[in-house]
C-alpha cells in the first residue's frame, strides 16, 4: 500500500501538485488519469522518489518513507521512454539490476513469455523499440515486486506481448501487489483499472473504483465519465466524489467493480 | 512475495556494482577507443619523427593539456546526458543516491582514465623510448593526466546534473573547456601586462591555481626544468615556491580541483529533481 498525503510540489513559483491525497491499495491497479500537464507524471516521480515533494508524505504501509532505499527493494518501475546502456547486452543490464537486488531470486517468467532471451545476447542500441520496451517490463516485473508503477506501458508493444503484459499485470494484482498505472488508452483502462485516481490541476477531484466513477459523472462508458471530468471545473464535479479520495475504500466495502 | 538468495549489499559494494557496468559501457563507446588510439597514433609519431623521450613528453604534455578536457568534460557531459532516462531507472532500484553516483562518476573516470595511460604508455614501450630519464617524467605525466580526468569529469557530472537542457549544458560545457585550455593563459597574459607596474605577484599565482590546466602544465614544465615553455604565471609559480614544494603545492590544489567538483557534483545530484 502506498499513502499520498497532501503532497505539493512546486518547480520555482510553478505550483504543479497543490495538496494530492491519495492512497493505493493492495491487490488493485489504480490509473492514475488526467488531462495533459496535469500533473500525472510529477505525482509518479514524487511516489519513485525521483522529485522531492515541496509538502507533504508519501509512505509505504508500514510507514516507512517511499524515498529510502530499502523501500525500494519491492518496487518495479516501467517508465515510458526505455533507454538502457547502449553497449551493454540486454543480459549484462538485467545482470547489474540482478546485483542491486542478491536477496531477490530473479523471476524470468516475462522473460520465457516474451521469447526474447536470445535477442538479450545482443547490445542494446542493436535491439527494436518494441524489444526494449520488453526488457523494461522484463525489469519492472523481475524482483517479485509489491509495488508496480507503469507508465504507459503498454505503447510499442505488438498486440501479443501487450496481451501478455496485461495478463502478467493482472496476476500481478491477484497476487496482492498494488499497481500504480498511466496510460491514454481508454480501452486498456477499461480492461485493466479497478480504481481511477484523477488528477487535474494539481489535485485529485475523484479517486475510486471505476463504477463509482460511472454513478457519478452519469455517464454510460469510462471514455465519456472521463471526459465529462475533464469538462468540468474540479469545483463542479459532485461533492460526494470530491471527498473520494481513499480508493481503498472500494476494497472495505467489498466493491468489485470490474 | 519475495524470494530469498543472499544477505545484503553494502554501500559501496553497490556503487562498485555500478561503476563494474557503466564502465563495460563506456569502454565500448566508439569515442573512447578513438580517444585512445589517438593518443597511441600522437605519441608514436612524435616518437618516430622527434626521437628523443623528453621532448617527445613535453609535446605531448600540449596534446594532453587540449585533448583530456575536452574529452572528459564535453564527451563526458554527452555521454551523461544520453544516459539521463537509465539514471533514472537506476534511481527506482534500492541504491542509495550516493552510491549511484559513487558508482556513476567511477564509470566514466576510470575507462577514461585508463584509455589516457594506455594512449600515453604504450608508444614508448612499443618504440622502446623508455630510459631512467624518461620513465619517471612518463609516470607523473601519466599521473598529472589522470588527475585533469578525475576534474573534468566531475565538471562533466556538475554542468549535467545542473544544467537539464542538454543542448545548454553541452554549450557551457565547450566553454568551459575553450576558456580554461584556450582563452585563459591569454587574459591572465593580458592582465599582467595591463598591470604590470602594480604588485601583481599574488594575483597571478592565485590565477593559476584557478585553472587546473595551468596547474598540471606547471607540475611537469618543473619537473622537466623547461622553464621556457612554463609561462608568466608557471615561472613566478617556481620562482615563488622552487622545484619541489612547487610540485607538491601545486599537486595538492590539482588535488583540490578534482575534490570541490565531485563533491559539488555529489551534492547537487542528492538533491535534484530527475
Amino acid at each position: 500500500m502506498i499513502r499520498v498525503h497532501d503532497v505539493v510540489k512546486s518547480f520555482g513559483a510553478l505550483p504543479v501538485l497543490r495538496g494530492v491525497n491519495l492512497v493505493l491499495a493492495p491487490g488493485r491497479v489504480t490509473a492514475i488519469v488526467g488531462p495533459n500537464a496535469a500533473g500525472k507524471s510529477t505525482l509518479i516521480r514524487c511516489i519513485l522518489g525521483l522529485v522531492r515533494p515541496t509538502g507533504g508524505t508519501i509512505t509505504l504501509a508500514d510507514g516507512r518513507d517511499v524515498r529510502l532505499p530499502a523501500s525500494r527493494a519491492s518496487l518495479g518501475y516501467m517508465p515510458q521512454q526505455p533507454s538502457f546502456p547502449d553497449n551493454l547486452t540486454g543480459h549484462e543490464v538485467l545482470a547489474m539490476l540482478d546485483a542491486l537486488r542478491p536477496d531477490i531470486v530473479p523471476d524470468s517468467t516475462l522473460l520465457e513469455r516474451f521469447q526474447i532471451a536470445e535477442q538479450l545476447h545482443k547490445p542494446v542500441r542493436t535491439l527494436s523499440g518494441g524489444t526494449r520496451q520488453k526488457l523494461s517490463a522484463v525489469i519492472a516485473f523481475r524482483y517479485r515486486p509489491s509495488l508496480l508503477i507503469l507508465d504507459e506501458p503498454t505503447a510499442g508493444l505488438d498486440p501479443l506481448a501487450a496481451s501478455v503484459f496485461k495478463s502478467a499485470i493482472v496476476a500481478a494484482r491477484d497476487a496482492g501487489a498494488t499497481i500504480l498505472l498511466t496510460t491514454h488508452v481508454v480501452a486498456e483502462l477499461a480492461v485493466l483499472a479497478d480504481d481511477i485516481a484523477f488528477l487535474m490541476d494539481g489535485v485529485i477531484p475523484f479517486a475510486g473504483p471505476v463504477a463509482e466513477l460511472l454513478r457519478e459523472t452519469g455517464a454510460s462508458s469510462l471514455d465519456e465519465a472521463l471526459v465529462t471530468l475533464m469538462q468540468s471545473p474540479a469545483a463542479s464535479v459532485p461533492v460526494a466524489a470530491l471527498q473520494t479520495v481513499d480508493v481503498s475504500r472500494a476494497r472495505m466495502h467489498g466493491g468489485a467493480n470490474r | 512475495m519475495t524470494a530469498i538468495a543472499s544477505g545484503p549489499v553494502g554501500r559501496m559494494e553497490l556503487a562498485w556494482i555500478i561503476a563494474a557496468h557503466q564502465s563495460r559501457d563506456v569502454v565500448r563507446k566508439r569515442w573512447v577507443m578513438a580517444y585512445a588510439a589517438g593518443l597511441f597514433v600522437a605519441g608514436d609519431l612524435m616518437l618516430r619523427l622527434a626521437g628523443s623521450g623528453p621532448s617527445v613528453l613535453v609535446s605531448l604534455l600540449n596534446v594532453v593539456l587540449l585533448l583530456i578536457p575536452l574529452i572528459a568534460l564535453v564527451l563526458g557531459a554527452a555521454s551523461l546526458y544520453s544516459a539521463t532516462e537509465f539514471t533514472e531507472l537506476l534511481l527506482a532500484q534500492p541504491i542509495s543516491r550516493r552510491s549511484l553516483f559513487i558508482g556513476l562518476y567511477c564509470g566514466l573516470t576510470v575507462p577514461l582514465a585508463a584509455a589516457t595511460v594506455l594512449g600515453l604508455v604504450l608508444p614508448f614501450v612499443f618504440e622502446r623510448a623508455l630510459d631512467a630519464t624518461t620513465a619517471p617524467t612518463l609516470a607523473m605525466l601519466a599521473a598529472v593526466s589522470v588527475l585533469l580526468v578525475c576534474v573534468f569529469t566531475a565538471l562533466a557530472f556538475f554542468v549535467t546534473i545542473c544544467v537539464r537542457d542538454r543542448a545548454r549544458g553541452l554549450g557551457v560545457a565547450i566553454m568551459g573547456w575553450l576558456g580554461l585550455a584556450v582563452l585563459y593563459d591569454g587574459l591572465v597574459l593580458a592582465l599582467a601586462s595591463a598591470f604590470r607596474d602594480w604588485p601583481i605577484e599574488r594575483g597571478m599565482l592565485a590565477a593559476m591555481v584557478l585553472n587546473p590546466i595551468d596547474l598540471a602544465r606547471t607540475i611537469l614544465l618543473i619537473r622537466v626544468d623547461a622553464a621556457a615553455l612554463m609561462g608568466y604565471t608557471g615561472a613566478l609559480f617556481r620562482a615563488a615556491f622552487g622545484t619541489t614544494s612547487g610540485v607538491a603545492l601545486a599537486a595538492l590544489a590539482l588535488c583540490l580541483w578534482v575534490a570541490a567538483p565531485w563533491w559539488l557534483s555529489a551534492r547537487a545530484f542528492d538533491r535534484r529533481d530527475f
